[in-house]
């Protein structure tokens, strides 16, 4: 049965096409993956799909409804989870279900019932007099789910439910989801993560707004059957990958734990390097395909790293001793205690609310912790700042610019405020604009550019005092698989230089260029190994997701 | 209208205004705050007006009439001897103005001259006015206690406030630009930040209406402005001593009409303004200075050069503080209520309408 | 302290606040309209006032009196009435500020020389307005008498009370502390709310460049809008200038100084915009109330004076007033001066020890 009819549909913002002649359908009973990278037009049709834009052309029906002119009835059969889940912040999760349940009109003698099946569906039991705004992210999008799911919609619109959100949780998301598919819903999952897309019966794949793929993800896979390897090599990893970029007929590459993953042009055979001890042939993935079909990965070279200095090896470049931080009676990080070795990537992983952010805040002197010390390049923060920071580099989430200033402003600001001047300011800049592509954008606002160019941007601000230390912060949430690798490909290339990196993530694909992975819960660490020791942990074959749930879930509850 | 949905709407939003602080401050501690200034800080009342005296005269009669300067109790009399003395004084703004009495007092007054100089200190002309007025008031008495003059005496009786008080004015006027915060400042902020928090495309994507959700967001801030109202009559009539002697169900009917109004603004901007500053700023320029100078609260409308009085005309605060003045000093003048009650609906239907329109149920 | 990182944070909080166009309009426009609004809006004086005429003498004395009043400057509609009842319901209604009764045996009484009384009922709801009325009316009234006027009145700085002489120049104190206070406000308010703050405290820089660096840009904007302000009064409004300019631009720097200290004091402490706003309005509205601007510091009880004196607006307008109208010297200005530095040092070490805090 079909769900969703798409015609035609067309959309355009002032001058950018938002979405060009889109043409589907959407079956019910199926979980429909809306796949596509940053801007490519996903929210632009879910929110035609939940009547809340029009079309400019073409049409399109939703569970038998035209959500332009029937909006009213199209609201009682479609239940819709924006991008930010609208969650009243200052109500608590009950009152945040009781109030769309009464929104959506929920039978009075079904109420007991479908809250306490919604509560034990989602874990959410314990919490239900928590403030909504003191729910951790994953805690948030599960509410955010069940408040669409009050009343049984014929269809479910989600987006992009899975920013932010930790395995542990991104599973809960998932079987949930599951089990509606199973009662005949049809749900339309929109993400930038193909993991998740992979795991959807059905794919629509956007890119600039055009519909380039829609059927199931094995078809589009299938294509790239005997095109993927993995190499292992006797040499550095991150060395590797560079150099297996730049062979002939390389389509894409990533880094595994410890090996390379490749993906090759159709009847390319593997590339032949010396140091590759061994290659085996290994299953297509649906990243693989994606990346395939938008025309290959980025290359492996970083024009930004090539023109950093090395930095001398300075053995232990952060130790954290016994470092605690508490919140009134609530302990955030318990007795921390790491170190990281210079020139190596230190990936911080946790479930919400772990405490990797105050840890990681204490790190950088922006938290003074309760107990416990800090030594960041041999200076403890709390007490020698100015000097310590100026060998510290921090990208946060939210890409910290003035959206205000324009991006030549942004990048003078940070140089000055990190004491550059004079020609040494000027030449610094250049070589960042240069080393990043940023040249053609420097008049334009950060607000009006797109999500990578802001990441590059960001990363910028953060590198104009070549900092021997790089904290970041989840740098690549909600980003396209195609930016991530351009990012990582020029922390890759810092690395190279021995620039030490310290990363948070949720991630599991980027917790595979880590050297080392700490794995934090209720504020301590519970496992700190090498990515693919932790995958051992977890059994033959594991992946850093499930070596990731394991361990958690090995945890003893409180 | 689904009456379910609608007081669903209601009660969450009763919840937000109980645990949002800066709603608390708007709502109760501004109030209070602004009361008491106006009650206590903002006084145009004349009393103790520092007034220098230069008597140059030794004169019974003369010193006579300086003794009744001092008498009086809007002035506070400085003595000063020499004029020279005075100017500094005026400079610095310790005198209000002077009254020279010159040496040949008793001769002018024989003569028929003029007697007394005044001098004011013309930087404040208000204030200058008063000083010329009151010294006039006490010699025009003097001529007259003593038999000099026969003069058309003024004999004036203030109505509705006997001790002439700026204050029983001022705080039913306050009760008014605290509406007005509450009405138009506070509504148009959390409609912004429903916006902001990604919140209205939620409630956009269920079946509620629009007029639900616009009803749904007022309801609660019209019953948080009648308890504001309540709270600051009590206030006014218990602490500050401002009489009420309409009823309260005329009080509390000109109250609600004038809600609507504000309510209405407050809803027109938000959905013109998606943005919390843009919002706050908006709201201040056409809601609360508005209510603070163009409506009669401070300034007498009649003043006003012809294009500002027109301009008063749609600010809905002018209506409902000649309202208050009336119910809290006059009593239930039902002919002037009405009216008044009459424009400010008709203003409110006209922003109810604006935003009806201007609020559609899409993100484009 | 390190100039070029100082300059780099001056340069970007200029360019926050002027680089976008929309943003410089709302910045600068909506102050220059307000000026034009309120200098002809915010007058305390009587004109135009509609009275009641109740006239029961038909005696020539009676209707030259009547004659007198009603010709008056500041009466701009007549409503004869006929019986008290009529008088009463006029006053009542708010139709007319006062009614004049002229009682039968008026004329009577005048031509024998005689002390003749009037009544004036005025509206104490308008308790102001009101007086000023009867203060104009007392003088029509001894004017009528055959005698000469037995007072000179003369008013010193402001011949004929010209209100605007008194409103323009105070004006331009409060609408430039409402720019200095709101921009000062926002900007630490609003880079916490972005993130951009947290990515300045793993700089290099120190709070009290922080602070500073905040600091003089808005009281640049301050300050020009302050002197366009003040050049309009000169320019536009031709209010008569008296003083020193040079002095006069040296207070008005300072009383920025201390502006943006109370701001930056509020921007600290508050954890979002909106509770900026709301705290920059709540602060602001009462210091322009208790700052003398409506009404004379003096009328106030004594605690509220003490609070007042602590206030940099009350000791700005005194500046600024005398040095228009006063020609107000040197040692006055000084005495003037300080207070607003006391604050200044105060509210900008106060905010830069909440920065401080935070990091540490």
């Amino acid at each position: 049965m079909t769900a969703i009819v798409l015609e035609n549909l067309s959309k355009t913002f002032g001058k950018t096409l938002a979405l060009q002649d889109i043409s589907g359908q959407i079956a019910a009973g199926r979980l429909t993956g809306l796949v596509g990278p940053d801007g490519a037009g996903k929210t632009t049709l879910i929110r035609m799909m939940a009547g809340l834009l029009g079309p400019d052309e073409g049409s399109l029906r939703v569970a038998g409804l035209d959500p332009v002119t029937q909006g009213s009835a199209l609201a009682e059969s479609v239940g819709y989870m924006p991008q930010r889940f609208g969650l009243y912040e200052d109500l608590t999760v009950l009152e945040n279900l009781r109030l769309y349940a009464e929104l959506r009109g929920l039978a009075r003698a079904d109420y007991r019932h479908t809250l306490d099946r919604l509560l034990e569906f989602t874990r959410l039991g314990p919490f239900t007099d928590r403030l909504a705004g003191r729910l951790s992210g994953g805690m948030k999008q599960k509410l955010g789910l069940a408040c669409s799911l009050v009343t049984t919609p014929d269809v479910l619109l989600l987006d992009e439910p899975g920013v932010g959100v930790d395995p542990v949780s991104r599973q809960d998301l998932w079987r949930m989801v599951q089990a509606l598919t199973g009662e005949g819903m049809a749900v339309i999952w929109a993400t930038a993560y193909l993991e998740e897309a992979e795991q959807c019966e059905d794919v629509l794949l956007l890119n600039e707004g055009q519909l380039r793929f829609a059927g199931r993800p094995k078809e589009l896979t299938s294509r790239l059957e005997g095109r993927c390897f993995s190499l292992c090599g006797s040499s550095d990893k991150r060395a590797l990958l560079a150099q297996v970029l730049t062979a002939p007929g390389v389509r894409d590459g990533t880094i595994e734990g410890d090996r390379i993953r490749v993906v090759m042009d159709a009847g390319c055979p593997a590339p032949d390097i010396e140091s590759v001890n061994a290659v085996i042939p290994v299953s297509p993935r649906f990243e693989d395909a994606f990346i395939d079909l938008l025309g290959g990965g980025p290359g492996g070279q970083s024009p930004l790293a090539d023109q950093m200095p090395e930095v001398a090896s300075m053995g232990d470049v952060v130790s954290c001793q016994n470092l605690t931080r508490r919140f009134g009676d609530f302990v955030a990080a318990d007795s921390v205690i790491f170190r990281v070795r210079s020139g190596e990537i230190l990936g911080l992983l946790g479930p919400n609310g772990a405490g990797k952010s105050t840890t990681f805040k204490m790190l950088c002197g922006l938290l003074k912790p309760s107990s416990g010390e800090a030594i960041v390049a041999g200076k403890d923060l709390s007490r020698f700042a100015t000097d310590a920071k100026l060998r510290l580099g921090y990208m946060a989430q939210k890409f910290s610019l003035y959206g205000l200033l324009s991006v030549r402003q942004n990048l003078a600001f940070y140089a000055g405020v990190y004491g550059l001047r004079g020609r040494e300011k000027k030449e610094r800049i250049r070589q960042m604009v240069d080393g990043l592509q940023l040249d053609s954008l420097l008049d334009s606002a950060p607000d009006q550019l797109s999500l990578g160019f802001k990441q590059r941007l960001a990363l910028a601000c953060a590198l104009m005092h070549r900092p021997p230390i790089l904290f970041l912060d989840e740098p690549t949430s909600g980003v396209d698989p195609i930016t991530r690798r351009e990012f990582w490909t020029h922390i890759n290339g810092l690395v190279a230089k021995g620039v030490t990196v310290l990363v948070t993530t949720h991630f599991m694909d980027e917790a595979e260029y880590c050297d080392r992975v700490a794995l934090m819960h209720r504020g301590r660490i519970i496992a700190l190994d090498s990515p693919d020791r932790l995958k051992a942990r977890a059994g033959q074959g594991a992946s850093m997701e499930q070596a990731f749930i394991h361990l958690i879930e090995a945890e003893p509850d409180e | 209208m689904n009456s379910r949905r609608l007081l669903a709407l209601v009660s969450k939003e009763s919840l937000q205004i109980v645990r949002d602080p800066s709603a608390i401050l708007i709502a109760f501690v501004l109030p209070v705050l602004l009361l008491f200034l106006f009650a206590y800080a903002v006084s145009l009342d004349i009393r103790q007006v520092h007034l220098g005296v230069v008597l140059q005269s030794d004169s019974a009669r003369a010193q006579s009439l300086a003794a009744d300067f001092s008498g009086t109790p809007y002035f506070r009399v400085v003595p000063v001897r020499h004029r020279k003395e005075v100017t500094p004084l005026l400079v610095s703004g310790e005198l209000k103005g002077y009254v020279l009495i010159p040496a040949d007092f008793d001769r002018r007054l024989f003569r028929g001259d003029p007697l007394i100089q005044v001098i004011t200190d013309g930087t404040q002309p208000n204030t200058a006015n008063f000083v010329a007025g009151y010294t006039r008031g006490v010699l025009v008495n003097w001529l007259s206690d003593h038999g000099l003059q026969a003069p058309i005496r003024l004999d004036a009786r203030f109505w509705f406030n006997p001790e002439v008080e700026t204050r029983k004015f001022l705080v039913p006027g306050a009760i008014a630009i605290i509406m007005t915060m509450i009405g138009t400042l506070l509504t148009a902020l959390v409609v912004a930040r429903e916006w902001e928090r990604g919140t209205m495309e939620a409630l956009l994507s269920t079946p509620a209406r629009i007029p639900e959700i616009l009803l749904g967001k007022l309801l609660p801030y019209f019953g948080l402005g009648l308890v504001a109202t309540m709270g600051s009559t009590l206030l006014a009539i218990h602490i500050f001593d401002v009489p009420l002697r309409g009823s309260w169900a005329a009080l509390l009917l000109v109250s609600s009409c004038f809600l609507v109004p504000a309510l209405g603004q407050g809803l027109v901007i938000s959905a013109l303004a998606r943005n919390q500053f843009i919002a706050a700023q908006a709201a201040l320029f056409s809601g609360f200075l508005p209510a603070f100078l163009l409506s009669g609260f401070l300034f007498e409308i009649d003043a006003m050069p012809a294009p500002i009085r027109w301009l008063t005309h749609i600010v809905p605060a002018r209506y409902f503080i000649e309202s208050l003045h009336s119910v809290f000093l006059v009593g239930d003048v039902w002919s002037l209520l009405l009216q008044d009650m009459f424009a400010m609906l008709g203003l409110g239907t006209v922003m109810f309408v604006i935003a009806r329109v201007k609020t559609r149920k899409s993100l484009e | 302290m390190n100039a070029s990182r100082l300059l780099a944070q001056i340069l970007k909080e200029l360019l926050s606040l002027l680089r976008d166009p929309r943003a410089r309009a709302i910045l600068v426009l909506p102050p220059l309209l307000q000026l034009m609004i309120f200098s002809f809006a915010a007058t305390l004086e009587v004109r135009n006032a509609t009275i009641a005429v109740f006239n029961e003498d038909s005696g020539q004395p009676a209707e030259t009196f009547v004659s007198a009043v009603t010709h008056a400057g500041f009466v701009g509609r007549v409503i004869p009435v006929f019986d008290q009842q009529h008088q009463d319901d006029v006053i009542e209604r708010g139709e007319a500020l006062l009614a004049l009764h002229i009682p039968e045996e008026f004329s009577r009484l005048r031509l024998a020389g005689e002390a003749a009384p009037v009544q004036v009922i005025l509206d104490g709801q308008q308790a102001n307005t009101a007086q000023v009325a009867l203060s104009y009316l007392q003088a029509i009234a001894m004017a009528q008498a055959d005698a000469e006027e037995p007072i000179v009145l003369r008013h010193a700085f402001n011949p004929n009370l010209t209100y605007q002489w008194y409103v323009v120049p105070s004006l331009s104190g409060i609408l430039s502390m409402f720019i200095a206070l709101v921009v000062t406000a926002l900007s630490i308010a609003r880079e916490r709310e972005l993130g951009t703050f947290d990515q300045l405290l793993v700089s290099p820089t120190t709070p009290a460049e922080i602070i500073l660096a905040k600091c003089l840009p808005a009281v640049l904007v301050g300050f020009v809008m302050g002197s366009i302000m003040i050049s309009a009064a000169l320019l536009l409004f031709r209010v008569p200038f008296t003083g020193s300019l040079l002095w006069l631009a040296g207070a008005l720097g300072l009383f920025m100084v201390s502006v943006v200290g109370i701001g930056l004091m509020i921007s600290a402490v508050s954890k979002t915009q909106q509770q900026a706003i709301l705290g920059a309005f709540a602060i602001g509205v009462p210091m322009v109330l208790m700052s003398g601007f409506a009404t004379p510091v003096e009328n106030m009880p004594l605690i509220l004076q003490w609070v007042s004196q602590a206030i940099p607006l009350t000791h700005f307008l005194v500046i600024v007033q005398g040095s228009f109208l006063k020609a107000i010297p040197e040692s006055v200005v000084l005495s003037h001066l300080w207070p607003m530095a006391v604050t200044a040092l105060v509210t900008l070490m106060g905010a830069t020890l909440v920065v401080q805090r935070r990091l540490s």
